[in-house]
């Protein structure tokens, strides 16, 4: 598989300045038959890029091939045959990396017949995919999630623990061990006589990761709130200019570990669990859990629920969090995550277009902005790298 | 490429672990050449494996005698059994010699989902023993994976009304990892570093 011949190096190149949190930014990009690319070639720097052009060109693709970047499965969660380029078996993304004042070669893709995705850093590879994170991150909003606040609670949850593991490393891990033991309980709960201690054994390990996750989310729902409620931060970020959401945790764990220390919070799970074994096994679910949760939004202009608001506000109030999330992300860990947004301007009427435009030049974060409109985008002209895609090709602007 | 008796010793070989079809062509076209020094014998060996070596009654060590040398020894802790998932964790436990106990080999892990449950385990077969020799320290060495951790919690729970301290191998095993794929060293430390665990 070709890799970029690039080796960590100082980042001097004139015209940078040094942030306050520096921004993580693809300097070099490289798709070989990934979606509808067969071959593309790209060089950026750190200033917001424009794509435009007509739907189905391949705007969002390259959207997705960044996201691929980070740990994950990407904005469109596709599997690694979906992303092969039709009539092909193998892809490629290759990328430059700039990262606090290194930049990094990554490579990823898939080896033909391979159901594991190939990660190679610095043309080592490597076996886990949370070793991304330490140089790269992105966040995002498409136009798939526009009707999350309607949408099932299992989609919140999703869109949370994204946000979570995007700051805590070990979150991923936990949530994939709780779902694997929540199928083992089921289907032990469905035996003619399932071994009491057996269930016991799975249940305290549900209690144990399950009041992990629920705290974790709980940390990062509640930093988030102070950073959409103007908190001050340890740098002097710009105010957002979208509306403040207010979140809040809804469940009976995240009631829990309102009222009680972590510790008692297990042991009760613990109890609630032995006490749904029936209900529970006629049900062929668990009636107690992290999974039972639900993430509450509300506008906090107007204290009005989210799922009230219009589509409009709905978005806007989804936005002023992914941002605020990129923020909370640079706070802790010292780097702007890239943020991808795709089709997001199209919805936002020429104000909060150029709230918008104003807001991410001062953030300093690489933002790729997608849109089938290109006027939508010229109060950046000169601020911006814009682009039109046609065809799976990019011509610059 | 070739005859059905080649072809089909290499399909064979290549189920072997660590060992793919290219490697396995290899070891075919060498034990077929050097049929009087690799090949007989390797069958004889075979043979001999086959009909002496079997499953330990006890712990489920591999050995000619049964119970086996480990669980016949007069030298070695009799009052403290390690549990781990197989034979290969006890061979590094050994390898390590940081260890003077008995061992309980489960032969896999505690999972719904695979259809494997404590019968499968011989759990029934180490609380006996637990019971019957006065056991007095239970280690448990199983991988940080969901059902290793699982198979844990189910031993840990099984022994709570006994007489017995149960611990775990302290940290330095990393998750989803195998004790056969650490180092002395590291297994040693874990050992040093085993914590009595409370449930
Ligand atoms: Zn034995």
């Amino acid at each position: 598989m070709a890799t970029f011949a690039v080796n960590r190096a100082d980042l001097t190149q004139p015209g940078i300045q040094a942030n306050r949190s520096s921004p993580i930014a693809i300097r070099q990009m490289r798709l070989r038959d990934f979606r509808n690319y067969r071959r593309l070639d790209i060089e950026t720097d750190s200033r917001p890029i424009i794509l435009t052009g007509d739907n189905g060109a391949g705007k969002t693709n390259l959207l997705e091939a960044i996201s691929l970047l980070a740990p994950g499965r990407g904005i469109r969660r596709a599997s690694l045959s979906e992303l092969t380029r039709e009539g092909g078996h193998t892809w490629a993304v290759t990328a430059t990396i700039a990262s606090g004042k290194e930049l990094v070669g990554v490579t990823t893709g898939r080896r033909s017949d391979s159901e594991r995705r190939l990660i190679e850093i610095e043309g080592v590879a490597t076996r886990s995919q949370s070793e991304l994170a330490a140089f790269m991150g992105a966040t995002w909003l498409t136009p798939a999630q526009d009707r999350l606040f309607m949408d099932s609670p299992a989609a919140r949850r999703r869109f949370l623990d994204r946000l979570v593991l995007a700051i805590d490393n070990g979150h991923a891990r936990r949530v994939a061990s709780y779902e694997r033991t929540l199928r083992e309980r089921v289907l032990l709960l469905r035996q003619a006589r399932p071994d009491p201690h057996w269930l016991r054994a799975i249940e305290q390990r549900l209690a144990e990761e399950g009041i992990a996750i629920a705290a974790a989310r709980r940390e990062l729902v509640q930093a988030l709130d102070g950073v959409l409620a103007g908190a001050p931060s340890g740098d002097s970020a710009p105010m957002s200019p979208f509306p403040a959401a207010h979140l809040a945790l809804e469940g009976g764990v995240d009631a829990m570990l309102e009222s009680m220390p972590a510790v008692r919070a297990e042991a009760l799970l613990i109890e609630q669990l032995a006490d749904a074994r029936q209900a529970d096994s006629l049900q062929g679910g668990t009636s107690h859990g992290p999974h039972r949760s639900d993430l509450r939004v509300i506008d906090a202009e107007s204290g009005r629920e989210a799922t009230a608001c219009s589509t409009g506000r709905q978005k806007s109030l989804l936005l002023g969090i992914v941002l605020a999330e990129a923020r909370l992300r640079a706070d802790r860990q010292g780097q702007l995550p890239i943020i991808l947004l795709d089709e997001v301007v199209a919805h936002l009427d020429e104000r909060r277009r150029i709230q918008l435009f104003d807001y991410l030049v001062a953030l300093g974060a690489q933002t790729w902005l997608t849109g089938t409109d290109e006027p939508n985008f010229a109060p950046l002209k000169g601020a911006a790298q814009f682009f039109h895609v046609q065809d799976a090709v990019l011509i610059r602007r | 490429m070739s005859t059905a008796e080649i072809d089909q010793l290499a399909r064979l070989l290549a189920k072997l672990p660590g060992l793919g079809a290219r490697s396995s062509r290899r070891a075919v076209l060498a034990l077929l050449k050097r049929r009087e020094t690799l090949g007989e014998p390797l069958v004889r060996a075979l043979r001999e494996a086959f009909d002496k070596v079997r499953a330990c009654g006890v712990c489920g060590n591999l050995d000619s005698i049964d119970p086996c040398g480990i669980c016949a020894s007069q030298r070695r802790d009799r009052q403290t059994i390690l549990v781990c998932e197989e034979v290969e964790d006890l061979w590094a436990m050994e390898r390590a010699q940081s260890y003077g106990g008995l061992y309980h080999v489960l032969g896999g892990k505690l999972s719904a989902i695979d259809a494997v449950g404590p019968e499968d385990l011989g759990i029934d077969r180490l609380m006996a023993r637990i019971q019957a020799d006065d056991v007095k320290e239970v280690i448990l060495a199983l991988g940080a994976t969901v059902d290793g951790q699982t198979t844990a919690h189910y031993i840990a729970e099984r022994l709570a009304g006994l007489a017995v301290n149960v611990s775990r191998l302290g940290h330095g095993v990393p998750v989803g990892g195998e004790l056969n794929y650490l180092d002395e060293g590291t297994l040693q430390a874990a050992l040093r570093a085993r914590q009595k665990l409370t449930l």
